[in-house]
């Protein structure tokens, strides 16, 4: 399928005071999709999302909107819309006046505006609430309110920085499958900014993660879970175990690579030897054993237990000091102080960082 | 228990009575038929009649109201656009006038009346009501930015950027968006702009000049003959109106609260 490029950056960079916020940053967001930035705070997610809706000029580079640099025009002429973290509805104004402000603005026929408004409502299920005051609504009903005021409008684009983090967490996950609805339902492109990774996992048609102002990685929640192709992103989306080693044999596809705590890894994949690789084990691909294994098995005690409701996450201590941890059911044998033997299967091994991905 | 409830209302009480004797008193003067202010000897309606007779007492009333008028419309306008600007943009030598707009309201008035005075002479302005009314809006002025800058301060910087981001220009943004958000501070500045007008001596006694007596400024000058009742009057009636005034809004507020708490 030809994908449609909405949404453009080309050499993009930040800077406050001389501090470089952004730098060299490129990327291309498809019509329809569910793109999600996702970085700790600090990385520039919201500033990038500020510069597509106007509301700050990028230092350098450019910014496409529909095949058209928008770098310099005026915000009130994008036709872009932003979702604010904490709402930003008027508060001196009703649900009603708040909504149909961006087309009042527009100078849009009084019909089509009523029109507009009650399908807007209708959406949201905020049928009655139309004459209320923000300050009479929920958390949820205001964020529902902010975001039909956005989609009235018809927007090429919906910009929304980190519209559920004022939630509460179960509010939050029911706002999630709301917003994915809505967005698939109308078909209109969402740039979404969180540092939640979770929300982006269950989200997002792409993950874009950021870090310090640059790419880590672009890709599906998938290939990002799964395949992180750096450090960063296997830390930052979800627990990792990461063994950093040199290798030290490779035959019949397979490379043993040797870490800095003297401990064995068995990869898949001819690696030259001495080539420094890095391995990825998420926790809940670690199993536990009485005995030991042939291969990827490395000794340890349990130092902690930390229940998690549906998961029990345990904290091991191997003969060389390392820390490592692993995730299981809580129907188990093993307890506090035991010793056990960790190993995992050779497809639960990532590589990341190496100098020749012949993986793949 | 008891006893220390007993002891609260008694401290009420003593309160209410420092604060409210005084204006009973002179309320009461007012009707009195003596003419010194200082045994109450029989009522009379005579000073209310006296005072509208009094051409100048009222030509003094006409004066302070002018002048608090003027003065509270400009120094509110000029005081809201300034604290809009100096919150919204960034320039050299901000901080030095955030620092700068308190002096006017900590200086001594006694200060800024002769400096005024000094400025007035330089410029061969001749005393009246034109420099009675430029010295009331400077020194409304700061009054009135610190009080929209506290609401200014406490609004969501997001108002402004999902206004434009919906389509509305400055001039739109801050006509629908910020002036209805700030109304209260504006409100509450004009208010206080307009007291301190209507009962300003020291500033006015440097600013005024002939034909341009306030009422403030002519009760002064009469504490050298003695007060009459007829001040007692006049006063009392000011008091009438501000008292109405109170009312009304409180009562507007509390209706306004009830609506919203049914709703």
């Amino acid at each position: 399928m030809d994908k449609k490029v909405i949404v453009k950056l080309e050499d993009f960079e930040k800077n406050y005071d001389e501090k470089i916020v952004i730098k060299d940053l490129n990327l291309e967001v498809y019509e329809g999709e569910f793109l999600t930035l996702l970085g700790s705070s600090g990385c520039g997610k919201t500033t990038i999302l500020r510069c597509i809706s106007g509301l700050e000029l990028p230092t350098k580079g450019k910014i496409y909107l529909d095949n058209e640099d928008v770098t310099f025009t005026e915000p009130q002429k994008r036709n872009v819309n932003t979702i604010f973290q904490n709402y930003a509805l008027f508060p001196f104004m009703s649900v009603k006046d708040n909504v149909t402000f961006g087309l009042k603005m527009k100078k849009v026929d009084e019909k089509e505006i009523e029109k507009r408004v009650s399908n807007m409502i209708k959406l949201v299920h905020l049928e009655g609430y139309e004459n209320r005051k923000p300050k009479e609504l929920s958390g949820g009903e205001q964020q529902r309110v902010s975001i039909i005021r956005g989609l009235i409008n018809n927007p090429r684009v919906l910009l929304l920085d980190e519209p559920l983090s004022a939630l509460d967490l179960k509010l939050r996950k029911k706002m999630q499958i709301e917003l994915k609805h809505l967005q698939k339902k109308l078909g209109i492109t969402f740039i979404y900014v969180t540092h939640d990774q979770d929300e982006a996992l269950s989200m997002s048609d792409r993950i874009v993660v950021l870090n310090k102002g640059k790419i880590e990685q672009i890709g599906t929640p998938l290939e990002v879970y799964e395949n992180p192709k750096s450090e960063y992103v296997a830390n930052f989306l979800g627990e990792a175990n990461i063994f950093k080693g040199k290798v030290i044999k490779n035959e019949d596809n397979k490379s043993i690579i040797e870490t800095d705590n003297k401990e064995f890894i068995t990869v898949v994949g001819n690696y030259p030897i001495d080539s420094k690789l890095s391995v990825v084990v998420r926790p809940e691909n670690i199993k536990l054993s009485k005995t030991e294994r042939k291969m990827n098995c490395i000794k340890g005690v349990i130092k902690d237990e930390i229940y998690d409701g549906s998961v029990t996450k345990l904290i091991i201590k191997t003969e060389n000091e390392t820390i490592k941890q692993l995730t299981i059911g809580n129907d188990r044998q093993f307890r506090e102080n035991d010793e056990v033997f960790m190993y995992w299967t050779l497809d639960d091994c990532v590589i990341i960082g190496s100098a020749k991905d012949e993986k793949k | 228990m008891k006893n220390n409830k007993f002891l609260d209302n008694l401290i009420i009480i003593l309160v209410f009575i420092f604060l409210f004797a005084p204006i009973v008193v002179l309320i009461l003067f007012s009707f009195n038929t003596s003419k010194m202010n200082i045994t109450f000897e029989g009522f009379t309606l005579e000073w209310y009649k006296k005072l509208f007779t009094n051409p100048t007492l009222l030509d003094a009333l006409k004066n302070t109201l002018i002048v608090a008028f003027t003065s509270t419309i400009v120094s509110t306008i000029i005081g809201t656009i300034s604290a809009y600007g100096i919150k919204k943009y960034d320039f050299k030598g901000k901080n030095i006038i955030n620092a700068l707009i308190y002096i006017p309201v900590v200086i001594p008035e006694i200060v800024l009346g002769i400096s005024l005075l000094c400025i007035y002479t330089l410029a061969k302005l001749e005393l009246g009501m034109l420099t009675l009314i430029l010295s009331h809006i400077c020194f409304s002025i700061p009054f009135v930015i610190i009080s929209v800058r506290s609401v200014l301060d406490s609004l969501d910087d997001n108002l402004e950027n999902a206004a434009s981001d919906l389509g509305a220009s400055p001039i739109k943004i801050f006509f629908k968006i910020i002036l209805p958000s700030i109304m209260p501070g504006i409100l509450s500045g004009a208010q206080l702009a307009f007291t301190l007008s209507l009962d300003d001596v020291v500033i006015s006694y440097f600013a005024a000049g002939p034909g341009s007596n306030t009422l403030p400024l002519y009760i002064y000058s009469l504490i050298k003959t003695g007060i009459t009742p007829d001040v007692n009057a006049l006063i009392s009636l000011i008091l009438l109106v501000v008292f109405l005034i109170l009312t009304i809004s409180a009562f507007i507020s509390v209706r306004k609260l009830r609506q919203e708490a049914l709703s």
